[in-house]
Order: C-alpha cells, then sequence, then structure tokens
C-alpha cells in the first residue's frame, strides 16, 4: 500500500526556473544505484553541493526561510530524462506536491505513480504564487485533492485543478497501476490470442 | 465509410487491450491498457521492478517479447575486463542475475548483439511498423522511424510490463511536423530536429505524440529518419513517427527478427495500410520549409536553445518574459559564452561522435569522409563511440578505423559513453563538447561539463579545426 494523499495544507519552496529537467532533479551519476531508497541527498545535488560536498548557501533548497511539502516550480518542470528516481527523490526528500504551469509527461506519470501529487495551475495563478512566496516565505498553500482546489489564503484565492478521475482514486487509496493491470491479465491473454496482423516475432 | 485515421491511430487501436468509458461524460474513462509487443531493457531502469517482481511474487509474463542489453553504465574501453568501477559492476551485475532468473535471454558485453537498446532494436529487426514498443529510457522514441508507437517509461511502467506486457497509458494528442522541400548543402537530420526545437522550444510537443511528414523526411534514408525521432522527446513530445515506405521495408528485409517468405509479403502488405489516411486530422500542425534550415549548434543548457552556426548568440533583450531571461541568464553563464557574439570559432576541448542520436553506421561514414586523410586539432580529445558491437564491426570492416586513427581520433567499444555522465566517459568541468548527441543539460555529458550539440558532419569538422566550424567550408 502506498502513502495516501488528500488534503495537504503547507508552506512551499520555490524554484523561480522554467524548462527544469530530471539530469537536475537527480544527476546521471548516481543512476548507478540498484534501489528506490536513500535517494533523498541526491535530490538537486549539485545545485545544492559543492564538488567538495559542502552546502551551496546560496541555493533556495539551503536556505532555512523556505520549506514545507510543496515544491512551487516554472514550467515544463521534469523535461528530459524518464528516470524515475527524480520522482522517487523528490518524495523522499519530503515535498508530497509539486505545483507548476505544465510538466513533462512522463515525470507527470512517475509522480503519479509514487505518491507525489502534481497540480497543474495557469500561468498567471503560478506567477501569484511565486510573488506571495517571495513577498512572505511563510505563505501557507492549501491543496485539496477531494475537490480538487489549490489555494492561497493570504490572498482568499481559490482555484480548480485538472486531474484525472482514476489517478485520482489511486492517490487518493494509496492504489498501485500494477494491482489494476494485474487484475486484468485474462483480457491480456485474450487479446493475445485473437489479434492480428502481429508480426513482431518470427514464427 | 470509416473515419479517416492517422497513422497513430491505427497502430494505438490495433493495441488496445481495454478501454473503459465513463458513463456520465461518455468520453474514455479510465487510461487504456495498451498491449506492448516489445520491451526493451537495459541496467539502469530495470534493477528495482526486478526486486518489486520478486518480492509479489511475479513472473516476467513474455519473455520472449523481452530484448535486453547492457549499454548505460558500461565503460568503452577494455570492455573484456571486469567493470572497475563497484556501482556500475553491481549494476550490470544485478541485470545479467535478474535475465538469469526470469528467463530473458540477454545481450552483454562481449556478445554480438550488444549495443545502444535503440541501435540494437533496428538493427536486428526487432523494430518494425505498426509494432508497440516500450524502455525504460525516453529515447526509445528512436523506434518511431519505422512507423511505430515507440515511447520511454518510468521505472514502474517498466513493472507492468515485465509483469503483464501491457502498460496503462492515456491517449496523447496528435501533431503532425511536415517539412517540405529540399535540404541545403551541410544540412542533415540532426539540423532538422535541432531547428524543429529551437522554434517550438522544449515543451512544444509535450502531450503529443508527433508524426513527422513531407517531401524532406521522404527523403532521408532510415538512420536519417531515426535521429529524428530519437530527439522528439527533446520538445516534449510522448514520442515521433515517420510513416513506413519502400525504405522502411528495405531497411528490415533480412534481418535477424523481420518476417520471412510468406510472412513477409503478409506483413509488407499490412505495413503499407499503416500510413495516415490522407484526410486524417490531427490535433496540431506544424509546417516547415526545408530551405529555411541551415547546419545547426546549441549555445545554452536545453536543446530548445539552438541557433543557425551563421548566427548569433542572443542577448536578454530577444526574451519577453522574467522567467525566460532567468533562463537564458543561468543557461549563458553555465556555459560561459558571450551574449550577442558568434559561437563560430569558438575553441573546442571535446568532441563526442556517438549515442543513440548519432552512432549508425551512416554517421560514421559521413564523419569518415569528411576527416579522411586529415588530422585532429591538437587542442582536441576526440571520442569515437559506435552505437553497437555490429557498428564497431562494421567500422573495422569498412576501415573506417583507419581513417579515425590517422586522424587522432579515439575509436571504443559500444555503449552510451558520454551522452550521460554516467560511466567513465565524462567531460571535465568547465571544458567545451561539440557532442552528437541529444542533451545538452547542466552537467549531462559530468559535472561542470558545457555541451554544444550538433550533426556529425559539425562535429567532424569542428574536430578538424578544434573549434566551432561550418561545416560547410569542408564540404
Amino acid at each position: 500500500m502506498k502513502k495516501t494523499i488528500n488534503k495537504i495544507s503547507s508552506t512551499a519552496v520555490p524554484l523561480f526556473l522554467e524548462n527544469i529537467d530530471t539530469d537536475q532533479i537527480y544527476p546521471a551519476r548516481f543512476l548507478r544505484t540498484t534501489t528506490k531508497e536513500g535517494l533523498a541527498d541526491m535530490l538537486f545535488h549539485d545545485w545544492r553541493f559543492n564538488p567538495d560536498g559542502t552546502k551551496k548557501a546560496e541555493n533556495i533548497l539551503n536556505d532555512p526561510n523556505y520549506g514545507g511539502e510543496i515544491l512551487v516550480v516554472g514550467k515544463n518542470f521534469g523535461c528530459g530524462s524518464s528516470r524515475e528516481h527524480a520522482a522517487w527523490a523528490l518524495s523522499q526528500y519530503g515535498f508530497s506536491a509539486v505545483i507548476s504551469s505544465s510538466f513533462g509527461d512522463i515525470f507527470k506519470h512517475n509522480a503519479l505513480n509514487n505518491s507525489l501529487l502534481p497540480v497543474e495551475v495557469s500561468e498567471k495563478f503560478l506567477k501569484i504564487i511565486f510573488e506571495e512566496i517571495e513577498h512572505n516565505p511563510k505563505t501557507i498553500i492549501e491543496i485539496d485533492l477531494q475537490n480538487q482546489e489549490i489555494k492561497l489564503p493570504s490572498k482568499k484565492i481559490k482555484v480548480k485543478f485538472e486531474i484525472d478521475a482514476y489517478k485520482k482514486e489511486c492517490l487518493m487509496k494509496g492504489y498501485d497501476d500494477l494491482d489494476y493491470i494485474l487484475s486484468m491479465k485474462e483480457k491480456i491473454k485474450e487479446f493475445e490470442n485473437t489479434r492480428e496482423n502481429d508480426f513482431s516475432l518470427p514464427e | 465509410m470509416n473515419t479517416p485515421k492517422t497513422l497513430f491511430d491505427k497502430v494505438w487501436d490495433s493495441h488496445i487491450v481495454h478501454q473503459s468509458f465513463d458513463s456520465q461524460s461518455k468520453q474514455e474513462g479510465h487510461p487504456a491498457i495498451l498491449y506492448i509487443d516489445a520491451h526493451m531493457i537495459h541496467e539502469v531502469t530495470t534493477p528495482q521492478p526486478f526486486a518489486d517482481l520478486r518480492k509479489r511474487n511475479l513472473k516476467v509474463f513474455r519473455t520472449k517479447r523481452t530484448f535486453a542489453t547492457e549499454d548505460h553504465s558500461i565503460p568503452t574501453k577494455d570492455q573484456q575486463l571486469p567493470i572497475r568501477e563497484e556501482m556500475s559492476r553491481r549494476q550490470v551485475e544485478a541485470l545479467r542475475q535478474n535475465c538469469k532468473d526470469f528467463g530473458i535471454e540477454l545481450w552483454g558485453i562481449g556478445h554480438k548483439n550488444q549495443g545502444i537498446v535503440h541501435i540494437i532494436g533496428p538493427q536486428l529487426g526487432i523494430t518494425k511498423p505498426g509494432m508497440t514498443i516500450v524502455c525504460g529510457d525516453s529515447h526509445t522514441s528512436t523506434h518511431g522511424a519505422f512507423g511505430c508507437i515507440a515511447f520511454g517509461i518510468g521505472t514502474s511502467e517498466v513493472e507492468q510490463v515485465l509483469a503483464t506486457q501491457s502498460i496503462l497509458q492515456y491517449k496523447p494528442k496528435t501533431m503532425n511536423i511536415r517539412i517540405d522541400g529540399k535540404l541545403g548543402k551541410g544540412v542533415v537530420s540532426k539540423d532538422i530536429i535541432l531547428y524543429i526545437i529551437s522554434k517550438i522550444s522544449t515543451s512544444g510537443g509535450t502531450g503529443h505524440f508527433v508524426e513527422y511528414s513531407g517531401s524532406a523526411i521522404k527523403g532521408l534514408s532510415m538512420e536519417a529518419r531515426m535521429t529524428i525521432c530519437n530527439m522528439s522527446i527533446e520538445m516534449g513530445a510522448r514520442g515521433g513517427m515517420i510513416a513506413p515506405d519502400e525504405k522502411t521495408f528495405d531497411y528490415i528485409k533480412g534481418r535477424l527478427y523481420a518476417p520471412r517468405g510468406k510472412e513477409w509479403d503478409k506483413a509488407v502488405e499490412h505495413w503499407k495500410s499503416l500510413p495516415s489516411d490522407i484526410s486524417a486530422k490531427y490535433d496540431k500542425e506544424l509546417i516547415i520549409k526545408a530551405e529555411d534550415i541551415e547546419p545547426m549548434i546549441t549555445y545554452g543548457t536545453n536543446p530548445g536553445m539552438g541557433i543557425k552556426i551563421t548566427q548569433k548568440i542572443p542577448t536578454e533583450q530577444d526574451f519577453t518574459s522574467d522567467a525566460q531571461k532567468a533562463v537564458f541568464q543561468r543557461a549563458i553563464t553555465y556555459m560561459d559564452l558571450r551574449p550577442g557574439t558568434k559561437l563560430l570559432g569558438h575553441p573546442v576541448d571535446y568532441v563526442f561522435l556517438g549515442s543513440c542520436t548519432n552512432s549508425r553506421i551512416e554517421d560514421f561514414r559521413k564523419i569518415a569522409e569528411i576527416v579522411k586523410g586529415k588530422k585532429k586539432a591538437k587542442n582536441v580529445i576526440v571520442l569515437v563511440i559506435p552505437g553497437s558491437a555490429e557498428v564497431k564491426k562494421q567500422i573495422i570492416e569498412e576501415g573506417l578505423d583507419k581513417i579515425f586513427l590517422d586522424a587522432g581520433f579515439d575509436l571504443r567499444d559500444a555503449g552510451c559513453s558520454a551522452c550521460l555522465g554516467m560511466n567513465d566517459d565524462q567531460i571535465p568541468p568547465g571544458k567545451y563538447c561539440v557532442s552528437t548527441s541529444n542533451r545538452n543539460f547542466e552537467g549531462r555529458q559530468g559535472p561542470g561539463a558545457r555541451t554544444i550539440l550538433a550533426s556529425p558532419i559539425t562535429a567532424a569538422a569542428s574536430a578538424l579545426t578544434g573549434e566551432v566550424t561550418d561545416v560547410r567550408k569542408v564540404l
């Protein structure tokens, strides 16, 4: 059973940059791991740490003024490589939701499969969130998955966000795609037995 | 009459195992269960799903449709020796053990079929029109050049495919990118794709599956088509595909996994029915004139930051939003380049000729034509990394190895190499590398490495001069 998500109310870490690729979120050289655990230290590794391992003071993830379980990022977050390690690392670091105006497709799938909620908002609303956090790092953001709402109490703004009904149920109940697809195995066999024009494997 | 369908729709629809409908909206409900014809696996994105299969006591559902090789974390030198780097060795050993335990044939180091997943699929004839192909690697889009739906997946999805040979998937939108006309001198398929991404950005294709069409695409070889489809992911697209034609069939015929005899005739007949119907509708269309494309080069830290090689690097004023300006400033600082100046003539430290984008035999033949009888500049290190053991064999059989040796290039064994900094081949911090690979992200080729993406011939020309060079000068 996976972690369930419903309501999140938290301060947020803002990363005011667009097109953040998964090589930044989780650098390639750490892909040599054979487990899913212990990846939090590698999150944004080269942004957070100097080559000698000391923290880069100027990086916002190292700034004690910012924190919380929400990450707010510029558009096209998670573009590039398909590595699911990016979603694992974000989740293990303590993030439950990522807010942006758009996400890389594969990253979005990976996040949804790992109890990390990608919340897509308009560019206009994203800008307001960034401005609010800049104005006050302790700004609270509220996310209500059941009602598909995101609130910024300090500005008295409430907007709806889209999420697929199936994925919403999975996140709220901690379900797994694999459980569902395994339950369809008979249908899969039936498909194999009745299909035409399959030239994948030589006879 | 049936509704006209796109190539994508035809292949997608014929692989739907189950599609539920939302009774209220009458729209497609759950994601579809899509059957996967071929699953390519490698050492990096499989240890976790295999561990999970063991935990759940599950088997690999269709071992014959699972194709395994070693490519990402392996060294390209002294491959006959045990892998020195401990984590890489453990990862490769995990794949070997998993393939053995779950009954999957593995084409590992030393096997004649070994190579980069996206190079060996087409080379062995595994990749064929009308198929669905996935791999835990975003450049799986490469296989789309044969008219199949091929896309990269995450590790949880790798596990789904191992366990059920199927995947839960939302149907993406479709996009047609039509390129008509004649390509200019020195312009190759890599320039086409870098040009498209520079126009529509790294998110221009998000949520879409792209079909590349038009006379300029028709005119390309299969290898060149693969380069284009390979980089579809760099515009955010789920994948890219090209309608199969005679060139496609000629390429496949006789390969290890190609149909034979009567099966072949039946296959070709089916494949001929796959191209998009004339009046099929796409959700998005983009038309490009081949004549507008020049040899391309990137100056920044994402593949959308490309310019024509004769152009100047943009300045902050060229960008409208604060967010774009921030991305530009960060990129230009990382690359240590001057806005408003030309990249042409900028000194280069490394040239990387390889990766799933450009490491097929055709790429090396073109490179060899340019460097034959010449020597690399003293200030550059040139890595030549074949995409597969077979490509390396062809390089030697055709005598290209001598040309590279005489030029001072370092020809090594097959693997992903310096495309991504996760094996021994890394570009040192601060060094500039003209690379035939697909990504110029910060640290992609190693921490602090500065990547300049280019075509194989532009990279070869730059290797000879030791600076960013317009290949048209040497043609």
